[in-house]
């Protein structure tokens, strides 16, 4: 099988994978790094969400051979060290979370929405697509806001 | 037969001195048990007998309902919740319940951190693995945790509060009575020990020199202070594990090819030994469910698994359709006993379509299954009953069985039943390592369990402006019940082979707050053998749904304002208080462009009284968009507002979404829908802009929260629809 290298959450990381292997399952499966979740593995529910130099992509419909030499962020390489990003403050202090299960997922592309566009209306925000089966959309829309207002 | 029962209220979770009740038919007795450092456990040392309550009339939910049954169940078992201060200062409440979302594990750590005198940041609690001495008391569902354990917790909390005083007092010298327990620390007479410091000596006082009794609700700290989640910073961070994110040795990624049609089976494969030579493929098996594989990663498997050429039986509801089975559920609702009297009777029919959970975990279970035991690690809010069928499946004692209970990734009914766990253990015992099973999102639709398919007929029939009959005949596709409420309701004394499960369960939940005369509702199963399991608010999701939906009709019909109707014919003042809220807060009545309105709908349930007020915006009829909700929820006691404020928020985003456009269809005996992209669950364009929730200062004790919003908030949505569009809503969703 080839050999893939890419940048994983600040660390150069090789896998030895079939080209066409989804990334989730290379995370998950190979690496151990849980925090993207299955949802429906086919790029729908977004709750794999992570960042592929920088902007959101699902790793669940995303082969190996699509991140190689490129970066990847997964929730787990969101905060420095022990310092929050904005968003994931945010999200904890609007007790966004209820099962959490798609939280990750929902953080990372409202990191990505707020990167490319630090001021997001009502209607930019109905651009996200990710599922929360809790029905928590009235508290992630409130900590977009407040991410946002910094 | 109902006037025997004396108020069940009073069994479980009152303040109150216990000698002042008739028949004590509770006494929690909180008791040390025998450690090193300091544990306390509690138990019910009276027996609880005499009720009888299978034999009661309609109108039964007034006295005793499904809270109280749930609780009776529970209550001879008290005697295993645990309460532990470890030498590091950590207190460890032992939680014999699943956490799915709704924020037990918050709430129960400021229930035993406030009457301990701890902080909350060294209150830990963990979810018990399933422990079948526990009998009816490791149930989660019927919105009951807080309900039935706020009471006995306390009791624990505050036994351990009494010792570690004594045990400082007695170290120091000084009276108990000059130290208080504050901070996880017993201070006063100019000095200071942590709980942590006082944890061994604290386990050897027999006889504490203060009382250990539950505070004053006036000195409350944590109990209803609005409290974030305790595991927010794992959530946002991605370290909390849910089952399949567990590092458990050697269980290999596992995934099973299942039937096109429910319940369908395999009759024969045609490459079985070309698939196990995949790379990566590690086995293949055959096992009740269909043809499991097993791989190194689930990449492997899911290719091997669409590699497999299967032939498969058809299931037994293969040839049913939708349209028939409407038909049956029909031809299923019991005839009124009141007859039509033209102009006096307003009918109206609801159907309701079957819906699926869909948690966004979907079913998953590690399993591993050897020949003389099996460790199982799943999220389960039944885990005794779970674990009973694992030990039946795999053919090994129950006490070979055992079974740790996961945080789920949202459950709403659906991981009552085992499943997800005897799938799993029979894949382990026929491939003959660990596994680590996986439903993808499409098994999960296709071979999940739903809420039953319903019909309804209402006929309200009113003179003079009063309603002098309410009559609602249900017919459902029979709700399963086996995952162990249907034990619990038994042990309690209702004959269910007699009544049946659901007639029980609708008996004991539906009850219109309204005074409309001569009530009757009733329930007739239809028996087709669809997977079915309680969904959020079990038959009050659509009974009550429809009633409230019926009531914005009779109000028309009166050419009465549905607040001022309301308002008008509600029974407890409780009701009258949230509804008033809503329509203040709200701003009932305001006016609005043509085609957009607000709605408004109430619901009583698990010892709450909950309103919620919706507008609408149908200018757009292909695409209605909720764009406020206003809430008011009165549960006795908010333990936690900011919990309370999220279930209310959430179960108006499921009313929304079921009410509006998330639904399935059956073709053929199979499930249409396969993920998110048809089965529409709504996202964030579909959610109200905002939801207020205002939640009511305390008028008792806790009630159940989690089930409770989402009947009213989905009439709410529906009755904004009826009012924008000027067309009544009578299929759900009514997106088709």
């Amino acid at each position: 099988m080839p050999n893939f290298t890419f940048i994983l959450n600040g660390e150069t990381t090789t896998v030895d994978a079939p080209a066409d292997m989804a990334m989730l399952w290379v995370l998950r499966d190979m690496l151990g790094v849980t925090g993207p979740k299955y949802g429906c593995g086919v790029g729908v529910c977004q709750a794999c969400t992570s960042h592929l130099d920088g902007g959101a992509f699902q790793p669940c419909i995303t082969p190996v051979s699509e991140c190689a030499a490129r970066v990847i962020t997964t929730i787990e390489g969101l905060a420095v060290g022990e310092i929050l990003h904005p968003v994931q403050q945010a999200w904890i202090d609007e007790d966004v979370a209820q099962c959490g299960y798609c939280q990750a997922g929902q953080i990372m592309a409202a990191v990505a929405l707020l990167a490319s566009n630090p001021n997001p209306t009502d209607a930019d925000i109905d651009t996200l697509e990710n599922v929360c089966r809790c029905g928590t959309y009235v508290r992630i829309r409130k900590a977009i806001k407040r991410a946002a207002a910094g | 037969m109902s006037n025997q029962i004396i108020d069940p209220g009073r069994w479980v979770g009152e303040e109150g001195d216990p000698d002042t009740q008739e028949v004590t038919r509770r006494r929690v007795l909180a008791y040390l048990v025998a450690a090193p450092v300091l544990t306390i456990a509690v138990k019910v040392v009276d027996s609880v007998v005499g009720a009888d309550p299978a034999g009661a009339t309609p109108g039964l939910p007034d006295i005793f309902d499904l809270t109280d049954a749930i609780t009776l169940a529970a209550l001879p078992t008290m005697g295993l919740l645990v309460v532990e201060i470890t030498p590091q200062n950590r207190v460890i409440v032992r939680l014999p319940r699943e956490e799915v979302g709704q924020g037990l594990t918050t709430s129960f750590a400021q229930i035993v951190a406030d009457e301990l005198g701890a902080r909350l940041s060294d209150t830990e609690v963990v979810l018990e693995d399933a422990r079948p001495e526990l009998l009816f008391n490791q149930l989660t569902g019927g919105s009951n945790s807080i309900h039935a354990l706020y009471g006995p917790m306390r009791d624990a909390a505050a036994a351990a509060r009494a010792r570690l005083i004594t045990a400082a007092a007695q170290q120091w010298g000084v009276p108990a009575g000059s130290l208080a327990a504050a901070n996880t620390a017993v201070t006063g007479s100019g000095r200071s020990a942590t709980f942590g410091e006082l944890t061994t000596a604290a386990a050897g006082v027999l006889i504490p020199a203060v009382p250990a009794t539950r505070k004053d609700p006036s000195q409350f700290t944590l109990i209803g202070q609005p409290t974030n989640r305790v595991d927010a910073r794992d959530v946002v961070t991605g370290r909390v594990k849910y089952a399949n994110d567990l590092d458990v040795p050697g269980a290999k990624p596992t995934v099973v090819a299942r039937p096109p049609t429910i319940k369908g089976t395999v009759a024969a494969v045609a490459n079985e030994a070309a698939v196990r030579a995949m790379p990566g493929v590690l086995g293949v098996a055959r096992v009740p469910s269909g043809v499991a594989v097993m791989a190194e990663t689930f990449d492997q498997a899911l290719k091997a698994r669409d590699a497999l050429v299967i032939t498969w039986n058809p299931g037994p509801l293969a040839g049913l359709s939708d349209p028939q089975i409407r038909n049956q559920l029909q031809a299923g609702a019991l005839p009124f006993v009141v007859p039509p009297l033209g102009v006096l009777a307003i009918d109206r029919s609801f159907d309701f379509a079957f819906l699926p959970h869909a948690p966004l975990e979907t079913l998953n279970c590690v399993a591993d299954v050897r020949a003389d035991r099996a460790e199982i690690w799943v999220p389960s809010k039944a885990p005794i009953a779970a674990a009973a069928k694992v030990a039946e499946a795999v053919g090994l004692p129950a006490s070979a069985v055992t079974l740790h209970v996961i945080r789920a990734g949202g459950s709403f009914g659906r991981r009552l039943f085992p499943d997800a766990a005897v799938d799993a253990a029979q894949c382990s015992e026929a491939l003959g390592r660990p596994v680590k099973l996986l439903y993808t999102r499409a098994d999960d639709m296709h071979h999940g369990r739903m809420r039953p398919a319903s019909h309804h007929k209402i006929r309200a029939t009113h003179l003079l402006g009063n309603v002098l009959a309410f009559e609602h005949r249900m017919a459902a596709i029979e709700l399963d019940l086996g995952h162990g409420l249907g034990d619990a309701l038994t042990a309690v004394g209702f004959d269910l082979l007699k009544f049946g499960g659901g007639k029980t369960v609708h008996q004991l939940t539906q009850k219109v707050p309204y005074n409309f005369g001569v009530e009757t509702q009733l329930l007739n199963d239809v028996f087709l053998p669809f997977p079915t399991s309680p969904w959020r608010s079990i038959y009050s999701g659509q009974a009550a749904t429809a009633n409230e939906i019926m009531v914005d009709e009779i109000a028309r019909g009166l050419r009465k304002d549905p607040v001022a109707f309301r308002r008008q014919t509600l029974t407890l003042g409780r009701a009258r208080a949230v509804l008033d809220k809503v329509a203040s807060a709200g701003q009932w009545g305001r006016a609005m462009p043509a085609g957009t309105a607000q709605g408004v709908a109430m619901w009583e349930e698990y010892k709450g009284v909950v309103a919620f007020l919706a507008e609408i915006d149908c200018r757009d009829r292909a695409k209605p968009r909720v764009t406020k909700g206003v809430c008011a929820v009165d549960v006795g006691r908010a333990v936690n507002p900011t919990g309370l404020a999220a279930q209310m928020q959430g179960a108006f985003t499921d009313g929304i979404s079921a009410t509006l456009q998330a639904g399935v269809h059956i073709d053929n005996g199979a499930v249409r829908e396969s993920s998110y992209t048809d089965f529409r669950y709504a996202r964030m364009r579909h959610s109200a802009l905002e939801v207020a929730v205002h939640v009511m200062p305390p008028t008792g004790e806790p009630g159940g929260s989690g089930e409770l919003g989402y009947p009213a908030a989905a009439a709410a949505v529906a009755n904004a629809y009826a009012r924008a569009t000027g067309t009544l809503p009578t299929s759900f969703p009514i997106a088709g």
